[in-house]
């Protein structure tokens, strides 16, 4: 897209005073570093100072006691919030791989033009500038008991009741969350895609590989890193919100951010704060894991 | 597209499945869209009953649907003050990460490290800081800072890879001929990165205007427009609420086909002066 700009490499201009130390790039950097300090470290380590603090039944008291987190790890109701919510964060996961793979192929491998490679990028990304809560809204004229989809079911005569578990349902969480996050899997798998050298691609149809050989020892590996920053990203998103789970399950289906929400409506700080923290070392946990099988520095 | 030879069965397969998969991204838009010009007697299913502007109109109205043009005026406000910041900053960074200096790899991580922290722990945090330093609870300030956190990350990542196919020999060149800091940056720099400026900065605004989550704790007693359409989903059952989906589908629209606009004429422009 940045067809302006040279291709040449940027070559690292030599310093010209070894002596003295350059303070302008710490100058530049501070500004943001500030601003995540602030917004970003300070706040994770106000929660993770809560999480020990007690909780009287009206107002949070500082101190120290673990039964905040005792409380997550023997109780069946959290223990099964946080499985529904690792169910819900897989499930989206692979029905975004599995989707995105292919979408992403086709951008990066079909399409032969590089402006249509960009108008249809486009094409997919402008869905995701608009507002995630209109988005959800939008499915309900689809699953609804008088929606589309009943309808359709019901004109073919493969129902004769209208179906409830369309809308307010694991489906339509999954189904909206798909909707909301695809993109965050299909963009880096594009771009890891994009990298590919054509060459190889060429080089191994001329030596007779079958187009399954091309994928599975070409293209898969080397857009795992892709899909690796693509499974961080949707992991990150689902296990964050609450919002589509309220909506989309009708409020049947609980997570832990829709949890945390809810300790936080009823001012259990302390509470909320510690599953605030198991939450984060679950994340980073899975993060730290995949980063681990895929080298995704080259990406960036 | 079309190749001479027979295009097997399944590079049509393909076509049509990511045919598909662009129909699920903008199919149920455009359902929302039609259900929103319905007659006064319209429903939140199809079929259509009616066609008229009766709903678009109530939005306007504060008595069937929640008082949505303020909190657009909130939102509008807080995602242009975002994009600001976010476009000042993450140009500033990514100009400092041209050189190698020492703690940039800790900079580096500590940005992208508010990419994998979970939104709702973000809202919780930054509320919580907001409450033990008494700092006042507001969309422009607390809300702020949550927006702040999700939004600088991806403009940073991008800056460095505009940063990064950078030729650095104009600037050297206007240095070498005496010119200041300030005077290369906004003679040779900015110019050059401009049409990328615009889209990390629809990015930064787009991305405040519809955030959820990371405003969902601590906008204080008024709602953003995200919030205020998340409360009306419980109490509005009529067609109002498609027609304000609509009305900011359309709004998102305009904003990214200004900005596009505004970005190939830049590139044109620039394309022009280096012959």
């Amino acid at each position: 897209m940045q067809g302006t700009l040279d291709q040449a490499p940027s070559q690292p201009i030599a310093s010209k005073q070894r002596s003295s130390i350059d303070w302008r790039p710490y100058l530049l950097v501070a500004p943001q570093t500030i601003t995540f300090l602030f917004a970003l470290v300070l706040p994770i380590l106000a929660i993770f100072t809560i999480s020990f603090w007690n909780f009287n039944g009206f107002t949070s008291v500082p101190g120290f006691t673990l039964n905040n987190y005792l409380g997550i790890f023997s109780s069946p109701v959290y223990l099964k919030t946080y499985l529904n919510t690792f169910k819900f964060a897989f499930l989206v996961w692979l029905v975004c791989v599995l989707i995105s793979y292919p979408v992403a192929y086709y951008l990066a491998f079909r399409i032969k033009n590089s402006k249509w490679q960009t108008i249809w990028f486009l094409i997919c990304t402008v869905p995701f500038l608009t507002s995630n809560i209109i988005r959800m809204i939008s499915w309900i004229p689809f699953l609804g008991r008088e929606g589309l989809i009943n309808k359709a079911l019901m004109g073919l005569h493969l129902t004769n009741q209208p179906v409830e578990m369309f809308l307010f349902s694991d489906f339509s969480v999954v189904l909206a969350m798909v909707h909301l996050y695809a993109l965050f899997m299909v963009a880096p798998i594009f771009n890891s895609m994009m990298r590919i050298d054509r060459a190889l691609i060429a080089a191994a149809e001329d030596l007779g590989a079958s187009a399954f050989e091309i994928q599975k020892r070409i293209i898969l590996p080397l857009a795992a890193p892709g899909v690796a920053i693509g499974t961080i990203f949707v992991v990150t998103l689902v296990m964050g919100e609450f919002a589509t789970m309220r909506l989309m399950s009708g409020g049947k289906a609980s997570s832990v951010g829709y949890l945390i929400k809810n300790q936080i409506d009823s001012l259990q700080y302390p509470m909320a704060a510690a599953n605030a923290v198991v939450l984060l070392a679950i994340t980073l946990m899975i993060v730290f894991g995949i980063l681990r099988i895929v080298d995704i520095r080259k990406q960036i | 597209m079309a190749e001479t030879k027979k295009t097997p069965f399944s590079a049509h397969l393909l076509t049509g499945f990511f045919a598909l998969f662009v129909l699920f991204l903008y199919g149920p838009m455009i359902a929302v869209f039609l259900l929103s010009l319905q007659g006064p007697e319209g429903q939140l299913t199809f079929p259509m009953r009616g066609f008229s502007f009766h709903w678009i109109g109530a939005v306007f109205g504060q008595q069937r649907i929640g008082n949505f043009v303020e909190a657009f005026g909130r939102s509008f406000s807080l995602g242009l003050i975002v994009m600001v910041i976010t476009v000042v900053f993450s140009v500033l960074a990514g100009l400092a990460f041209r050189k190698n200096f020492r703690g940039s790899n800790l900079v580096f991580y500590l940005t992208i490290s508010s990419l994998i922290v979970p939104s709702i722990l973000v809202s919780l945090g930054v509320g919580v800081v907001f409450n033990l330093l008494n700092l006042p609870i507001q969309w422009y300030s607390s809300a702020l800072a949550g927006h702040l956190t999700w939004t600088l990350p991806f403009a940073f990542l991008i800056m460095l890879g505009i940063f990064g196919r950078f030729n650095p020999a104009y600037e050297e060149a206007a240095r070498d001929m005496g010119a200041s800091d300030s005077t290369t940056f906004w003679r040779i720099v900015f110019p050059l990165i401009a049409s990328s400026v615009i889209g990390v900065g629809l990015l930064g605004f787009t991305l405040s205007y519809d955030e959820f989550t990371r405003t969902s704790l601590i906008s204080g007693e008024t709602n953003t427009l995200p919030l205020e359409i998340f409360g009306m989903t419980t109490n509005v059952t009529s067609p109002a609420l498609y027609a304000l989906g609509t009305l900011t589908t359309i709004f998102s629209f305009l904003l990214i086909g200004i900005a596009l606009f505004t970005m190939q004429k830049l590139e044109q422009r620039q394309n022009k002066q280096e012959g």
